[in-house]
């Protein structure tokens, strides 16, 4: 008995914290998404109607496939530009030492915060910002380039340059895993570099891209500043639907639409792990 | 069925840096040989496989295999195959997909190469064992499919890097049975890497006794246990007391007059199951006191401190210690029969 009561006791602090700040949450939100509202205030009640209006808004389609569109884009880019500063760390990188000194390179842009990251690309890439400026010197272009800034491609820079990391750590540290000696053993089997990699490297290094893909997905899944910032208003994501609704206090229609998105990454995570079973291969 | 081929290394060197790993060694490995590479850690065997294997590529020499000159080929175009130290098997892949690898780099069909992978677990007996995962084996099972995805290549020589190091001593001794009848079956040759004497004597056609970066002796292990061609493999073999020889010749090291030693030689060896031990005041020409009796079933290691000497040993068959035992301690009269007494220059 003792030990029944004390494994409980010991589990107790997370359970607390999970309930806390996890389940009372997002039971708050469910619960909230069911209440009626008019332009001033919400009131208890158990309605579909924020559900309804949801769904039956063209906007909302437009919008989860507009997400959907940047979570995709920004995880293709990621993808490559993980695994390949990833591979270039474990396999090119001899010492132990540049190893870690390369690595905190990589974190480097995480020493400031994401808006201060975000808004330094304004003066780079605007109307009259510096690449505008150095290619018109050059003479490449005549007018400056419109798509750089207020743009879906402002957007997904954005992303790439907040979230890549996020794909290099787990990736890396599947890789640095990898036994040298199967990589030879690949090449005594006659396996070229390619093959190498197709074969032996990416099977290898499944579990780390499954963590990283979680971790993009999941966070340009839900972000508002970043679109809103960097698309100048011109895009819009689930995100920013929500906060746009709260702003007007609509406060179960935004909890509708929470519940809708937490879904809707939870059945894309759940699509990720049924491809690789992550706790098998950890 | 590959042909079997002979190997010939020719003044083989491999330098890291400022540190040479194997320092211009010759040696010829006939077909259908097996070859061990014998000798302490750094000494450069494992470089020297992996030369052959093509793994490292030769800071000078030539690797022939044949007729043909093999140094610089890519491992999978040199008709060796390799088996690593830990095995190296690929933990994603089923036994099956790991013994059919290099057919899948070369672009065989799928059904093919199954069927040809299939064959091979068969001829190693793990054909029960097809669809696990390398680390749902054991040991000696991981050795069986390493032995398979190696030779699935046909190759004209297997080469094995401390193929026994990773199992336990009971396993450790059948598989050398099982490496050893695999390779006669074969008939291509087997060159082995090890640090342990007993697996190079147990198995091995050609030793090779490496130190160095240099081939201090490659024989027959018998040659190489009987005439040992140098002080360090008279040590390495084990087995040996290495006795230094005064100079001038006629004396051992310390003063004490033997006859029929040896004029030129700096050394004797003489085997430590060849040593006689008896009561102090018996008519041999050394005297020395016991420093240690270990009991080793079959016999007896009785270790002996004579002044003068580096300290010796001797190897007593079990009957004839208990016979008339010594303790440690006690003095004894120690000396051995000319015709076993080896010189070492």
């Amino acid at each position: 008995m003792t030990n029944r009561w004390s494994g409980l006791l010991l589990a107790s602090p997370l359970a607390l914290i999970l309930a806390l700040f996890l389940i009372v949450p997002i039971g708050t939100i469910v619960v909230v998404s069911f209440f009626d509202y008019d332009s001033v205030r919400m009131f208890p009640a158990f309605v579909w109607t924020n559900y309804e209006e949801l769904f039956l808004s063209p906007i909302t389609w437009k919008t989860y496939f507009q997400t959907l569109q940047f979570a995709a884009i920004t995880w293709a880019i990621c993808l490559i530009v993980g695994f390949t500063v990833a591979y270039f760390l474990a396999f090119h990188i001899a010492s132990p030492l540049m190893q870690t000194a390369l690595f905190l390179v990589c974190t480097i842009p995480f020493w400031t915060s994401n808006v201060i990251r975000m808004i330094s690309w304004i003066p780079f890439l605007g109307r009259n910002g510096l690449l505008n400026q150095a290619l018109m010197g050059m003479g490449a272009i005549n007018e400056p380039l419109e798509f750089l800034l207020f743009s879906n491609f402002a957007v997904i820079l954005a992303y790439v340059h907040l979230y890549a990391l996020f794909m290099v750590v787990p990736i890396f540290n599947s890789m640095v895993r990898i036994d040298r000696a199967l990589i030879e053993a690949a090449r005594d089997a006659g396996a070229t570099e390619w093959q190498v990699l197709r074969n032996v490297v990416i099977p290898l290094a499944r579990p780390g891209i499954m963590i990283g893909s979680i971790l993009v997905v999941a966070v340009v899944m839900g972000d508002f500043v970043t679109v809103r910032l960097m698309s100048g208003g011109q895009s819009a994501s689930v995100g920013l639907m929500m906060v746009n609704a709260m702003s007007l206090l609509q406060y179960p229609a935004a909890a509708a639409n929470a519940v809708v998105l937490l879904i809707v990454v939870l059945l894309m995570i759940a699509a990720m792990l049924r491809i690789v079973d992550i706790r098998k291969e950890l | 069925m590959a042909k079997a081929a002979d190997i010939e290394l020719v003044a083989l060197t491999k330098r890291y840096g400022t540190v040479t790993a194997v320092d211009g060694i010759a040696l010829r490995i006939p077909a259908g040989t097996y070859c061990c590479l014998l000798g302490p850690s750094g000494c450069g065997k494992t470089s020297t496989l992996r030369m052959i294997a093509g793994h490292e590529i030769a800071s000078e020499g030539d690797v022939l295999l044949g007729a043909e000159n093999i140094t610089e080929l890519p491992p999978a175009k040199r008709g060796t195959a390799m088996m690593f130290q830990s095995y190296a098997l690929f933990p994603h892949l089923s036994c099956l997909d790991n013994v059919a690898f290099s057919l899948k780099m070369r672009g065989v069909s799928k059904a093919e190469r199954r069927m040809r992978a299939a064959a091979m677990l068969e001829r190693v007996e793990m054909t029960a064992y097809a669809d696990r995962l390398p680390a749902q084996l054991s040991g000696g099972q991981q050795q069986r499919v390493a032995l398979a995805r190696a030779l699935i290549t046909d190759p004209a020589v297997l080469l094995l890097d401390e193929p026994l190091s990773a199992l336990d001593p009971f396993l450790r001794v059948r598989m050398r049975e099982e490496l050893k009848d695999l390779q006669t079956r074969l008939g291509i040759s087997f060159v082995h890497v090890t640090h342990s004497q007993d697996e190079a004597m147990a198995l091995a056609d050609l030793v090779v006794v490496m130190n160095k970066g240099r081939i201090e002796q490659a024989a027959t292990a018998r040659e190489v246990f009987n005439h040992p061609a140098t002080t360090f493999v008279a040590r390495f073999i084990g087995g040996h007391n290495v006795i230094a020889l005064a100079a001038g010749g006629g004396r051992l090291g310390n003063g004490v007059a033997m006859p029929a030693l040896p004029g030129a030689a700096r050394h004797v060896a003489v085997r430590a199951d060849k040593m006689i031990v008896a009561k102090p005041g018996a008519a041999l020409p050394l005297n020395g006191t016991v420093r240690s009796v270990e009991y080793l079933g079959a016999t007896v290691a009785v270790g002996l401190a004579v002044d003068g000497l580096d300290p010796l040993s001797a190897v007593l068959p079990e009957a004839a210690f208990f016979a008339d035992p010594v303790h440690p301690g006690d003095g004894v009269a120690l000396g051995w029969k000319a015709e076993d007494m080896h010189a070492i220059t």
